[in-house]
């Protein structure tokens, strides 16, 4: 087992991947009850978007300067379309029934998806992303790349600075109450649709910094990384309780370990060995969830509400 | 308890969703019915005939599948413009498969009801090959893969066991099969390379699996040893897993069994762990893009593929410049020549046909029933060699070549006929 540190520390990037992008999930669910199937997308455009931007950039640029315009390019992008996106295809069916949402979702989705495709020059296979020189490090028993720790301490800093504005800024507390009660929050002079654009483009952004992190990490990107992702990281947010912040980081750091250790050990429990290796992390990512999902079924972190029970 | 059904509302939509994407079908309404289509009339007047194509243009696999079709292109040009069949011109129609057995089996299904197409080239895939076959059968229409490898196609299932049979009489390939190249790599890895102790992946394709599992065989059988196996999916692009449990094997080579989409990403995270040893491949990985994508990562890496270097051969020359010389986009070195090869044998069997029925194309149900016999008869020498089909509809042309990345190019370094 002295392979565990490693397939610990694998799990663990990986999973501050789905935290990421789970973010934007539950925030967006948080505050409008609405499953943002398009958020794959934004975080595909994210990766374009830096992309962009680097290869716009003079030649003999080091990466490390790059790395700020880059993480800026996505973000702007990322924004830019998540917030385009509530107020020309949500917002307008904000009081429709559920259901009506959910589709455009999911039909905006492939359209973002087909968009790149079509018109990113050259998309319509892998486009190579530039890589984070150096590396790998070694700590104790295990191998980290230089591209993991982007990711890492992306992760960590985005998650501080989220609990941090939520916690103490006003903005923060008006999204608190709406998160509560729409209407309530209103009547006490809340700007509910300022807030709704606002969790929307923090989920934007967080979107940006996966899709940058993923390019470093893997060195490149398709049009179509979005949809796998999407699904992954909207798994960690049901699993770490949808709407509750703290529960998409955890739910995405739990689901990425879950499936780092199912690949590699499964397939050493005697009996066991036609169910394990790579192409099984998806099928115990989903028994996990299913799993916690009928002991606890509002989530690791999840609340029970009674209003929306 | 709105909240749970939301979830499995959800689960729903996704799933209908993922079945939509998968099946958005591209009918051209045109041909189908009114069988007596402009090929049906006489040599005096000038007929069109089209020649399919089948292979993944965008997306997974895009770069190799570009190359079949131009590789196609160029042979219809140079018949077109040498006028090899007086009296008939000749057209290709690319469809694009994206390397997923459904949308190639829509293709086919496409090609068939089309009477203005005599026959098919392709597909790139053997798991998109597998759902093409019947249909094409069906139609007593004629396919011929310049790529498809597994050997199940021609010789039936049990082919390992020596129960060769010939599924379908309409399929041929002008490439050799990984009975021949999975054990052309084992021999070299052991008895060239001296390697002692094997890490072996594939993709649970019926190309990847299926060369995988013979590598195996003759890998072990010469007393190397197999460190560990596992499988990966199409499309994923994090390997962590897969590398540290490869690290702790210490095998000294690891064989994948695949497409270069994924194997690209492998070596470049493999050596990025600090683990220095050659991953070794088939043709499917034989692509420029996999040096690009992987970098020096790739260096030392290995490929078995079929034929020899196209390069190299004389008679390629006129090809490889014209494939150059138009710009066209994807890899023609691993399957292009083997495509023109494929697409002539196609334009020389239509001249037999018509030679045959007065100088003239018989209506098309019938065309395509006397281009299966004229094909299987098929005897030229192509830009890649030889070309003639035995009794399973393979190549005779059992010629492989080892190629090894060095200074960012693939270099063949040892080319040979596969003996067992």
């Amino acid at each position: 087992m002295h392979t565990l540190p490693q397939q610990l520390a694998n799990g663990l990037i990986l999973g501050s991947m789905y935290g990421l992008i789970a973010i934007g999930y539950t925030m967006v669910y948080g505050i409008v009850q609405l499953i943002n199937f398009a958020h794959g997308e934004i975080y595909m455009t994210g990766a374009f978007g830096a992309l962009t931007v680097y290869t716009n950039l003079p030649d003999g640029m080091s990466i490390w300067a790059a790395l700020p315009l880059m993480l800026a390019g996505g973000a702007v992008v990322s924004m830019l379309i998540a917030v385009g996106a509530e107020r020309l295809a949500y917002r307008p069916l904000r009081h429709a029934p559920r259901l009506a949402p959910l589709i455009t979702a999911i039909g905006l989705s492939l359209a973002l998806q087909q968009a790149v495709f079509l018109w990113y020059p050259n998309a319509t296979s892998g486009k190579t992303f530039p890589q984070l020189p150096g590396g790998p490090f070694h700590i104790g028993s295990v191998d980290i790349q230089s591209g993991d720790i982007f990711l890492v301490v992306a992760a960590v800093v985005c998650m501080a600075a989220l609990a941090a504005f939520v916690r103490t800024s006003r903005t923060g507390r008006a999204m608190q109450a709406t998160a509560q009660d729409p209407d309530t929050a209103q009547l006490m002079g809340i700007d509910t649709n300022r807030i709704i654009v606002i969790a929307f483009a923090i989920g934007g952004f967080f979107a940006a910094v996966a899709g940058l992190a993923s390019g470093l990490k893997y060195g490149q990107i398709k049009y179509d990384i979005g949809f796998q992702a999407g699904l992954k990281a909207f798994t960690a947010a049901v699993l770490g309780g949808i709407g509750n912040i703290y529960g998409a980081m955890l739910g995405g750091l739990v689901l990425g370990i879950a499936e780092s250790c199912a690949s590699a050990y499964i397939s050493n429990i005697p009996g066991m060995d036609k169910l394990g290796g790579g192409s099984w992390n998806t099928v115990w990512a989903f028994v996990l969830l299913i799993v916690v999902l009928l002991v606890r079924p509002q989530g690791l972190l999840g609340e029970r509400v009674a209003d929306r029970a | 308890m709105r909240h749970r059904s939301l979830l499995i509302l959800t689960t729903v939509l996704t799933t209908g969703a993922l079945t939509l994407t998968a099946c958005g079908s591209r009918s051209d309404d045109k041909g189908g019915t009114g069988g007596s289509g402009g090929s049906s009339t006489s040599a005096a007047k000038n007929v069109t005939v089209v020649i399919g194509v089948d292979a993944p243009l965008t997306g997974q696999n895009s770069a190799t599948g570009l190359g079949l079709q131009y590789g196609a292109q160029i042979a219809v040009d140079d018949a077109n413009s040498k006028n090899l069949v007086p009296g008939v011109t000749f057209k290709i129609e690319a469809k694009d498969d994206k390397a997923q057995p459904a949308t190639g089996q829509q293709n086919a299904t496409a090609f068939t009801s089309d009477n203005n197409v005599i026959a098919a080239i392709g597909p790139l895939n053997s798991s998109v090959a597998v759902s093409m076959q019947q249909v094409f059968a069906t139609a007593n229409m004629v396919e011929i893969s310049p790529a498809n490898t597994n050997p199940a196609l021609t010789q039936g299932k049990d082919w390992a066991t020596g129960k060769k049979v010939r599924p379908f009489p309409t399929y041929f390939r002008t490439a050799t099969t990984d009975a021949n190249q999975g054990g052309f790599a084992g021999d070299y890895a052991f008895n060239t390379l001296k390697k002692k102790s094997a890490y072996v992946v594939d993709d649970k394709q019926t190309y990847g699996a299926g060369l995988a599992g013979i590598f195996k065989e003759k890998f072990s059988s010469l007393g190397g040893k197999i460190a560990g196996t596992d499988h990966v999916n199409t499309g994923d692009n994090d390997y962590s897993t897969l590398v540290t449990k490869i690290k702790n094997s210490h095998a000294d080579m690891v064989y994948y069994g695949g497409q270069y989409d994924e194997s690209e990403l492998i070596t470049k995270q493999l050596k990025a762990a600090g683990v220095k040893i050659p991953l070794m491949g088939g043709d499917g990985m034989y692509s420029t893009t996999y040096i690009k994508t992987a970098g020096p990562a790739a260096e030392g890496d290995l490929v078995t593929s079929v034929g020899v270097p196209v390069a190299t051969l004389k008679t390629a020359t006129d090809f490889i410049n014209a494939y150059k010389s138009k710009g066209y986009p994807g890899d023609y070195g691993t399957y292009g020549g083997y495509t023109y090869d494929a697409t002539t044998a196609i334009i020389k069997a239509v001249k037999v046909v018509m030679d045959a029925n007065g100088g003239k194309l018989p209506a098309m149900p019938d065309a395509r029933k006397a281009l299966v016999d004229a094909v299987q008869k098929t005897d030229l020498e192509g830009v890649a060699g030889h070309v003639s089909f035995d009794q399973f509809g393979d190549t005779t042309n059992k010629q492989l070549t080892v190629y090894q990345v060095k200074s960012g190019n693939w270099v063949a370094v040892k080319s040979g006929i596969y003996t067992g």
